[in-house]
């Protein structure tokens, strides 16, 4: 089989996605942790460039690993968990018991994707790279989306007042 | 040409890395980034099959995804500021205020 540049670049990023989040959950010090997830938006938002979601793709770097990542590092390093680095990360029997369940649903969505013989759709190369543009989004966003993407404001609305109001020092 | 059984056993396995994270670690900010990254790999298959469906609603389901992660992002963190500031720590196992 030749390896295509495509397929090259599809098992690069896959490789690298699985190793940052693994690096993620084992990582003991918070600021670690934050520096693997955006290694890991990175490559999820490279993964969504092979997939043509050109506007996903963008979006994914300036809103998770530019807003969301930062507010992150500034809670961090705003704590001073210093001494939290003793938190203790026993490996216990319920941790275990976690584990395993969680490989359980992993193998059932395996068996789903791999085994089953399920039939799934190839991909229309033209449609997909037109549907994936900023114009198409925009358009599509603005006319059979308006409903929703008004309604997000209020969303935003609510989770600013909420920040403001769990953030305050008394709560009168 | 890479399938779409691909990118569905990818996002399959950082799925289940997340919620490995989100039960074994007692660190709240680690526990909320694995929240993160369950989320993301949820919008990698909405993405893929949006573009293998050549349907926009996905990449419409992922857009508005990210502004839920947005606000749970600030809220969350604004109670993670709240609770280290009433308890001195971020360990779960010692926050159960509401544990009877």
């Amino acid at each position: 089989m030749i390896m295509t540049f495509e397929t090259v670049l599809f098992y690069f990023l896959a490789a690298a996605s699985i190793a940052s989040a693994v690096m993620v959950i084992t990582r003991r010090s918070p600021v670690m942790s934050v520096l693997f997830l955006i290694v890991n938006f990175f490559s999820l938002a490279g993964l969504y460039l092979t997939l043509h979601a050109q506007f996903i793709a963008v979006i994914q770097i300036i809103v998770y690993a530019g807003a969301i990542m930062v507010l992150f590092l500034f809670v961090i390093m705003l704590l001073n968990l210093g001494d939290e680095q003793r938190l203790a990360e026993r490996i216990s029997y319920k941790k275990m018991i976690a584990v395993g369940l969680s490989f359980a649903v992993l193998m059932e969505v395996l068996y789903v994707v791999a085994y089953s013989g399920t039939e799934f759709p190839t991909k229309n190369l033209e449609r997909a790279v037109e549907i994936g543009t900023v114009e198409y989004i925009g358009r599509e966003l603005f006319t059979t989306f308006l409903f929703p993407f008004e309604i997000t404001s209020i969303l935003l609305l609510a989770a600013i007042i909420g920040a403001v109001v769990m953030a305050k020092k008394k709560i009168d | 040409m890479i399938e779409l059984e691909s990118y569905l056993l990818l996002s399959a396995i950082t799925f289940v890395i997340g919620v490995i994270g989100v039960l074994t670690r007692r660190n709240a900010i680690i526990v909320f980034m694995s929240i993160e990254l369950m989320l993301n790999s949820v919008n990698l298959t909405l993405v893929a099959f949006s573009a293998f469906l050549g349907d926009p609603t996905g990449q419409m389901l992922v857009f508005f995804v990210m502004t839920v992660a947005a606000a749970e992002a600030a809220v969350g963190l604004a109670i993670i500021i709240a609770l280290f500031r009433n308890k001195q720590t971020l360990n779960i196992d010692e926050i159960n205020i509401l544990k009877w």
